[in-house]
């Protein structure tokens, strides 16, 4: 009796949690939907009382409309780029900075991480006025320059990659130093490959925060066809405020390219979040 | 004599490869960040006459400041989206890393649902905010037969602004609080099991104190980005909404009296504000998870 009493509430306990996902999974996958059949309405029909769930028809004017006022073309490659850029400053530089502070003896090496968790411990923003007033002064505003300015160097990827170079033993690269590398050889032959996964995780948390930023890029770039996609979409805001399947359509195409890169590389996403996270 | 020891010839090669391989990073942040603190510190003590010159004032920034209600209204603000959006948030992704750590078929597939807000930028994932919550036809009011102004009421705005900002973050916090989660070892559970412990006390004596690291974690690293808000409350509100006052954080005054205002001098007075406030609230974390957090196994 006691057995078949707890198979069932064990039963319930299941039902109940997956009750409870698919209820969450519906909540986060809703504004995605809605904005997917939104972008496909004409105006009055995104306005109808009793709302139109579904689109009379599947159509692209909005998608031609979003194109038509920004460029679009501009936005995704200024984006594309400043993402590679920081990206390769931040795995190389940190690559090269974590390996000296993890693994070798030199003077100084406490100040100068003492910098490095410095600028970790203070807001971003705290910078931007001076930043945006330097890149001013070289003439280099509006440019793919500005966009990756703050991120040439990043504090946080060389304590995340510090952490990963530590993680190796030393054995490895006093095999290597026998073998007859000098420092540099064996850092970059045999120590940074080993930090393959580190360095995949630093590339999503650095390309994920670069995307979404919209403070930056909105102080520095305000030529249109120098704007990322996150203030690009500000700037449609201003254009569209009422005529929403076109926003709708402007975000879905803002959107499409992480996405896609998210559906195929959601491992790496996700574990990379967690790495990069649990510091 | 000196008391060092002479530096053996491959003792110094190591010296000079650490310096050469630390100065890309060291330069950078000097030129980057370290000036920068120092400009904007000493920003806050000027008036900004444009273009980049400043006039010595003072603490006359902090003195209008301080005078002004705007700002302890964008303080309060502030404070109170860390209220509405901090224990919320973290309760809800630790109920989400709990269901996702249960025995359930699909875990791959929730766990990337919940996780899509992150790769989505949030000027992009507001958009279809304001469209839900549009007072005419917003789909939210008319499924409820409401009238609610949400995002133009001054009562409500910071609430719609704090449901967007949870929905956002769960999956990211869920997916830090799976992988504690998933550390605890088994053995615990099942000598519970042996006792005859029930899975309500396994939570509170088990899972609970050896996920308090991490919980710890999330909780620091959630303040912290909630104290910053901008973007999203920025994208919600534009700057002629009249609900704007009621929901104008610290960081969104900032930029509207340092980039749109120009009162450079004022603006990084707020940013030495909101930074000394982040840092009392670190701190006060710091002290207070000696009480609950568990550092023991």
């Amino acid at each position: 009796m006691k057995t078949s009493s707890m198979g069932q509430s064990k039963k319930i306990v299941t039902i109940i949690t997956y009750l409870a996902l698919g209820l969450g999974a519906i909540i986060m996958v809703f504004p995605f939907l809605w904005m997917i059949l939104t972008s496909s309405k004409t105006v009055t029909e995104s306005m109808r009382i009793p709302p139109s769930i579904f689109p009379a028809q599947i159509m692209l004017d909005n998608f031609k409309d979003a194109i038509a006022s920004l460029p679009f073309v501009n936005m995704y490659l200024n984006t594309a780029l400043m993402i590679v850029f920081r990206v390769i400053f931040a795995v190389a530089f940190s690559s090269m900075a974590g390996y000296a502070f993890a693994k070798l003896h030199f003077r100084g090496k406490n100040i100068l991480f003492g910098i490095v968790l410095m600028q970790m411990m203070l807001p971003s923003q705290i910078f931007i006025i001076p930043q945006y007033q330097m890149v001013a002064k070289l003439g280099m505003a509006n440019t793919i320059f500005a966009l990756v300015f703050p991120g040439l160097v990043s504090a946080f990827g060389t304590f995340f990659l510090r952490q990963a170079y530590m993680g190796i033993p030393n054995e490895i690269g006093e095999a290597a130093y026998l073998d007859g590398c000098n420092q540099w050889q064996s850092f970059y032959k045999v120590m940074f490959p080993l930090t393959s996964s580190s360095v995949a995780a630093l590339t999503v948390f650095t390309a994920v925060f670069a995307y979404g930023d919209l403070m930056w890029p909105l102080v520095v770039n305000s030529d249109l066809k120098m704007m990322t996609l996150s203030s690009g979409l500000a700037t449609l805001r201003g254009q569209f405020s009422t005529n929403f399947p076109v926003l709708m359509a402007g975000s879905l195409l803002a959107m499409l390219p992480m996405v896609i890169l998210y559906l195929f590389f959601q491992r790496q996403f996700i574990e990379g979040v967690a790495m990069t996270g649990g510091k | 004599m000196k008391g060092k020891m002479k530096l053996s010839v491959a003792a110094r090669r190591e010296e000079n490869w650490g310096w050469i391989m630390v100065a890309p990073t060291i330069i950078g942040l000097v030129i980057l960040n370290i000036w920068p603190f120092l400009q904007t510190l000493y920003a806050s003590f000027c008036e900004h006459l444009g273009f980049g010159f400043y006039k010595f004032v003072g603490f006359q920034n902090y003195i209008n400041m301080f005078q002004d209600p705007e700002f302890w209204k964008a303080t309060w603000n502030t404070i109170y989206f860390c209220i509405l959006t901090v224990p919320v948030g973290i309760f809800l992704s630790l109920l989400v890393a709990i269901l996702l750590n249960a025995k359930v078929k699909g875990k791959g597939f929730f766990r990337s649902v919940f996780f899509l807000p992150m790769v989505c930028a949030p000027a992009a994932i507001t958009m279809v905010w304001r469209w839900i919550f549009n007072s005419e036809y917003g789909i939210l009011n008319q499924m409820f037969g409401a009238h609610i102004n949400w995002i133009t009421d001054s009562k409500v705005v910071m609430v719609t602004c704090a449901v967007v900002a949870i929905w956002s973050a769960i999956g990211y916090d869920a997916v830090l609080l799976l992988a504690g989660l998933q550390n605890i070892s088994k053995s615990y559970y099942e000598a519970a099991e042996i006792d005859g412990a029930g899975k309500i006390t396994q939570f509170f004596h088990i899972t609970l104190p050896m996920v308090s690291p991490t919980l710890f974690v999330v909780l620091i690293m959630r303040l912290m980005s909630s104290m910053k808000v901008y973007d999203l409350i920025y994208m919600m509100v534009e700057d002629t909404n009249p609900a704007l006052s009621s929901v104008q954080s610290l960081m969104y005054l900032f930029y509207r009296e340092s980039f749109v205002a120009g009162s450079r001098g004022y603006g990084s007075a707020i940013v030495i504000w909101t930074v000394l406030l982040i840092g009392i609230v670190t701190v006060i974390q710091f002290v207070g998870q000696k009480k609950w957090v568990n550092y023991e196994v």
